[in-house]
């Protein structure tokens, strides 16, 4: 037998999770792209360093993201993948897929590209690995015809995604789903054409478990929530505390704000304290459920480390209605990216300009009301500034 | 390095066709090279206006404008600027008028 071209690769082989070598192996058999994709990976084991040139600007027509370039620094080794370009194909809110529609799309990709995706991309993009320039145009004219389009990259609104919200969630507050898509359609000028200072993310969930973790991931976070009471149901209540379940200790004890009271028969909640953790509602899910009065709330700035550190988003809304054709929500992202857009520096994130300038400043930019919820503590030092409007001029 | 001829004249450029020597840009470049863009016939005075201005902003600032900026300076907007460049400011406009490839997280 032959003696093995990847070594290293097939050691990854072995062990219990999925083998991503064996899936591109597979491929391999008829793609060459995928077999010469493998053996410059292997390169790379060899080298600990990656063969792929800096950058690459490729698209196709109309628009000015969707594909990210990219270009092998060894094409003398390994012709087929001289090009390897990515595209990201808009997913279905929630990810939930006919596999009718997988099919079609696994059919461009067999015609255009290596037949390698990755199933997604963390912004949620369906990402198709690897295709030659000349294919990008034909794959998006076949893409299109199949029903798809493509997501967002670069200096543009990148595609929103939502959790499975009221599709397979019980805790949903609001419709995630219908609010990714409906923000999706609303602002596709704004995905497929780069116009901001910088790439700027929308994510939706649907209740603060925040299962696609807006709150980090996103310079815009839509998180559910509800006002009012924690709906309870007292029988479910008694069968969880005739279960394994001790409720004082890791019900009660554990609520951040301490606002539960149990004493062995009925379980009290003391709503005006509730900061909606969701702690109790996870253990006890058949008993507990959100209140009637559901909404969301808005937080803004999440980004990564580059430049300044790594921010997690901030409320800017405490509560707010969604109800298409979520007009109110609409208008908010429109001013918060046009003074974004107006202020920012070049490769400037949301949460940086805002760190910049001050919560004040973009606070009266895009006319919101300061309240108390949108700090953990008030400022320790005394360096306020005023607005010249609020001095009163002294009158001698 | 790839080089392509262009009205009789060989130039050293990328992958992606932007020119490597930025000093050998002239302007039967940029007419020879439009096609390649999706831009049919002869550049326009339009084109030539952006032309323009994105060599003289670069010669300025070391950089290429950002696109708020490109469109303010020039009273055109998005849509015009993708109808002009129909494949988009940084792959189109910047190519033809012959500044260095964009880079970062395209």
């Amino acid at each position: 037998m032959a003696k093995s071209k990847t070594p290293l690769l097939d050691e990854l082989e072995k062990g219990k999770w999925p083998s991503f070598v064996k899936d591109i192996k597979q491929a391999a058999q008829k793609s060459p792209m995928a077999e010469d994709l493998l053996q410059q990976l292997e390169l790379s084991y060899k080298d600990k360093i990656g063969h792929w040139k800096h950058g690459g600007i490729v698209g196709v027509k109309g628009y000015g993201s969707g594909v990210i370039g990219r270009y092998s620094d060894r094409p003398d080794l390994f012709p087929n993948v001289q090009a390897f370009h990515t595209l990201r194909v808009n997913h279905p809110t929630g990810w939930f897929y006919k596999t009718d529609a997988l099919r079609k799309l696994c059919d461009v990709w067999d015609k255009h590209g290596s037949g390698l995706t990755n199933m997604h991309g963390s912004t949620g993009d369906a990402i198709l690995l690897g295709t030659k320039t000349e294919h990008l145009q034909p794959c998006f004219d076949d893409l299109s015809a199949a029903g798809f389009d493509l997501g967002g990259s670069g200096s543009a609104l990148r595609t929103p995604s939502a959790c499975v919200g009221p599709g397979r969630c019980e805790w949903a507050c609001i419709d995630s789903l219908d609010v990714c898509y409906n923000l999706t359609m609303e602002f596709q000028d704004k995905i497929h054409r780069p116009m901001f200072p910088y790439k700027f993310k929308i994510k939706v969930s649907a209740c603060p478990n925040d299962c696609v973790a807006s709150i980090a991931r996103s310079d815009f976070s839509i998180i559910g929530t509800w006002k009012g009471k924690i709906l309870i149901n007292p029988a479910e209540v008694t069968i969880y505390a005739g279960s394994d379940l001790d409720i004082q200790k890791e019900v009660c004890d554990l609520c951040p704000t301490k606002c539960m009271e149990w004493d062995g028969k009925t379980l009290k909640i003391h709503d005006g304290d509730c900061n909606r953790c969701m702690h109790c509602i996870n253990l006890m899910p058949k008993a507990l459920r959100p209140g009637k009065e559901k909404g969301a709330t808005i937080l803004v700035g999440g980004k990564a480390p580059i430049v300044q550190g790594a921010l997690l988003s901030w409320v800017v809304v405490p509560f707010m209605k969604l109800e298409p054709p979520y007009a109110e929500l609409k208008d908010l992202i429109e001013r918060i990216q046009d003074w974004w857009d107006e202020n920012g520096k070049s490769r400037e994130r949301l949460g940086e300009l805002i760190k910049r300038v001050g919560m004040r400043v973009f606070l009266k930019a895009v006319g919101l009301p300061a309240v108390p919820q949108m700090v953990k503590a008030p400022r320790s030092n005394p360096y306020v500034f005023f607005w010249p409007e609020e001095i009163q001029k002294e009158v001698k | 390095m790839p080089q392509i001829e262009l009205a009789g004249k060989i130039y050293e450029v990328d992958e992606d066709g932007f020119l490597q020597e930025l000093d050998k840009w002239n302007e039967e470049f940029a007419q020879a090279y439009a096609k390649t863009e999706d831009i049919e016939g002869p550049l326009t005075e339009e084109h030539w206006k952006i032309i323009n201005y994105l060599r003289d902003y670069f010669k300025q600032f070391g950089i290429a404008p950002m696109v708020r900026k490109v469109c303010k300076d020039n009273g055109v907007d998005m849509k015009k600027l993708y109808e002009l460049f129909p494949t988009g400011p940084a792959k189109g406009g910047c190519k033809l008028a012959g500044l260095s490839k964009p880079t970062g997280c395209v």
